[in-house]
């Protein structure tokens, strides 16, 4: 096994660890902000995903000249969901809360279906086409891309949640909402940010997605799992928790993945999380 | 009081051989047979077209539109003196659970004398297993599962090959092409998916190649619903096969495709077993990047340029329905061609008699519209004569290319590298 093979599996692992954490940081967010666990999350991707592609299909539009207004675009899909669904069972017990993002799940998936048949689209050709060979290893364009993305995604909502008056009293009503509400802050206004921040996140994971991942209306399901995986092993709600730990579940995926073999790679994946629960139960970076 | 008994019962004998008599003058001008599709639910698209295929068996048969020559059962029922077919459908909507209540309903309530079905193999499963307690043969014409002529029942036939055959044309081609090739692909690289259907290939791939002396240098069994196949595409590349054999889904051979293209992997050989390789959003969504895999298939379009027959038949089915021939309605086509030959050799509707005839049938291949030697049953019941093709992408579109009589196209050979394209 040359030296070659081992630093190409883990720039693999590295490229889809990103876009793990990518994709999981809005699931973290809005968990952190308000304790409710969104099992629709993995719908809003598709949904960035379908945007995407209509754009492209429609109007030959680039899903990633289209990346602002997908994300625009989710950010108000988050909002409504918020307004419409999730502002009137905040008080309601958690289960009635698990089944309401449960129900809005199994809709979105079954309205995509409806809408755009259950078939498998792609988008054939973007700007970030093609392969990048550096010194004999060799990813995609696309990956790269989408992991650049990842990286600048995350890094923003860090800036914002702590350098920003917003994002400080959306972090203030995360810690305590009522001590936020008497210094003034608006914990309704703050909580549907959270959504449209969360599903905006999702949204630009589509995008960058549908410029090598097919699109149909169950993908939420493929990256869900993972994403769940994403958010407990970072720590419930630590937005750069679940960073570290995308990039962590890639590269175990990928790398357990070629040196143990495939068969095992959810496997691995999955006794890390045991372990880290077993140690450290908050996750990598979660409160106490 | 024995008297009223008496006559009673006297009613009763005139009013069942009535009855007898009545189903027996029906049964000689109109020949009833059972047909179970999945005409609702998810698969109701091809239900319809399989349906489509048996009606124009039927109109055939029965004389309707002008026999194309050549075709087995073109005559006609001659010896059931201008009795008719008629065809009853049940839908099982891919229920296992229905199928079974619709061969029930078809042979105690319509009394049909054969039955037809089911596409999806675990329908056509339950289904038979009705249709042998009843007593009433059973012909599936194009479910694949191979376990399905292995239970040993005595009225069901297939006339499909399984998939077992077809994993064995994989090998049989490979010897081809080393011949005309004059090249050695000696290693492979198995890759599917790891449900029932992958696992089966796997294990007999596994078993064909210890036996013909091929090597596997790598077994991938991998999740079909996958967000990355990364990994899996690092290892095939480093034990590099000549030949890659793989069974996948749609979602999954897309994602294996474009995964083969980013890591730079584009073995000699890439042989698929249908499925997403052959599904028609496949090239749709891959364009030319599907360009030179192969894949095995049970039929194409394009067998009609070497057979006159198939485009004849193909032609009827555009003017009839507006769609050509696909590889599942082709084979229940196929299926009530033979049925109506069985009934008509069996010169009855007994259902005894029906599987005598169906058991001894023997047709040429050139007589049917299938890439097949024939159709003759074995001692199980399966056609021992059927066998697959394999097509291969070639810009942008599917072409026979093996068996070699029925090739359409020379292969191409070795698959030509991503960045050579």
């Amino acid at each position: 096994m040359t030296f070659n093979i081992v630093l190409q599996v883990v720039v693999s692992g590295l490229l889809i660890g990103l876009i793990y954490a990518l994709v999981a940081v809005g699931l973290s967010l809005i968990f952190g902000v308000m304790d409710i666990v969104n099992f629709a999350h993995g719908e809003f991707l598709m949904l960035g995903m379908y945007a995407s592609f209509w754009g492209f299909s429609l109007f030959a539009f680039d899903p990633i000249f289209t990346l602002p207004l997908t994300a625009l675009l989710l950010f108000a899909v988050g909002v409504v969901v918020y307004r419409t669904v999730i502002q009137r069972i905040l008080t309601a017990p958690m289960l009635s809360q698990i089944f309401a993002t449960f129900g809005l799940m199994i809709l979105l998936r079954g309205v995509a279906q409806f809408l755009w048949r259950p078939d498998h689209r792609l988008v054939n050709h973007t700007i970030v086409d093609g392969n990048v060979v550096l010194g004999g290893i060799q990813f995609g364009l696309p990956q790269l891309v989408a992991a650049i993305g990842a990286v600048l995604v995350t890094g923003g909502l860090w800036f914002f949640l702590h350098r920003t008056r917003l994002g400080t009293a959306l972090e203030a009503t995360a810690i305590d909402k009522e001590a936020a509400t008497l210094m003034g802050i608006d914990a309704q206004r703050m909580f549907a940010l959270a959504w449209g921040i969360g599903a905006g996140c999702a949204g630009i994971a589509g995008a960058l997605l549908t410029t090598f991942f097919p699109i149909f209306p169950e993908v939420g399901a493929d990256f869900i799992l993972t994403s769940f995986v994403v958010v407990v092993l970072g720590g419930f709600g630590s937005v750069v928790g679940a960073f570290y730990a995308g990039i962590l579940v890639g590269l175990i995926e990928v790398c357990g993945g070629f040196f143990v073999g495939p068969a095992y790679k959810t496997a691995i994946v999955l006794s890390v999380l045991l372990l880290v629960l077993l140690v450290r139960p908050r996750g990598l970076m979660g409160r106490a | 009081m024995t008297r009223t008994c008496l006559r009673f019962l006297k009613a009763g004998a005139v009013a069942v051989i009535a009855l007898l008599t009545g189903t027996q003058a029906k049964a000689a001008d109109e020949i009833r047979i059972g047909l179970i599709y999945p005409l609702t639910g998810a698969a109701a698209s091809t239900g319809l077209e399989l349906k489509a295929a048996a009606e124009l068996a039927a109109a055939i048969t029965n004389g309707e539109i002008p026999a194309p020559p050549g075709l087995a059962a073109a005559a006609g029922l001659p010896n059931l003196k201008g009795a008719k077919l008629k065809l009853i459908f049940g839908d099982h909507q891919g229920n296992p659970q229905v199928g079974a209540t619709e061969a029930e309903r078809l042979i105690t309530q319509e009394k049909v004398v054969a039955l037809v079905g089911c596409y999806f193999s675990n329908v056509t499963a339950t289904a038979s297993q009705v249709a042998e307690r009843y007593g009433v043969p059973f012909l599936n014409p194009e479910s694949s599962s191979a376990t399905l002529t292995q239970r040993g029942f005595k009225w069901f036939f297939r006339t499909t090959p399984h998939d077992d055959l077809f994993v064995a044309n994989f090998f049989e081609f490979l010897k081809d092409v080393e011949k005309k090739k004059n090249v050695q692909l000696r290693t492979l690289g198995l890759f599917n998916e790891n449900t029932l259907w992958g696992g089966e290939t796997t294990k007999l791939e596994v078993k064909l190649a210890d036996e013909q002396k091929y090597q596997v240098v790598e077994k991938i069994l991998y999740p079909a619903k996958s967000t990355q196949l990364t990994s899996e595409v690092q290892r095939l590349k480093a034990a590099n096969p000549q030949v890659l054999m793989q069974s996948s889904y749609l979602g999954d051979a897309i994602l294996a495709m474009k995964s083969y293209k980013e890591l730079g992997f584009a073995p000699p050989m890439l042989l698929a077993n249908d499925a997403g390789f052959s599904d028609s959003e496949f090239l749709k969504t891959l364009g030319h990047d599907g360009d030179y895999i192969l894949s095995r298939e049970v039929w194409a379009l394009d067998l009609a340029e070497r057979n006159p027959l198939i485009k004849r038949v193909n032609d009827l089915m555009i003017e009839r329905n507006k769609i050509s021939f696909t590889g599942n309605s082709s084979r229940t086509f196929t299926g009530l061609v033979v049925l109506a030959d069985a009934i008509n050799r069996a010169a009855s509707t007994d259902p005894e008699a029906i599987r005598k005839a169906l058991s001894e049938t023997n047709i040429a291949g050139n007589q049917i519209i299938m890439p097949w030697k024939g159709v003759k049953f074995d001692a199980t019941n399966q056609n021992e004569l059927g066998q697959g093709i394999i097509v291969q992408v070639q810009d942008g579109k599917y072409v026979t290319v093996w068996p070699f009589e029925l090739a359409t196209k020379d292969i191409v050979y070795p698959m030509p590298a991503w960045d050579k394209r």
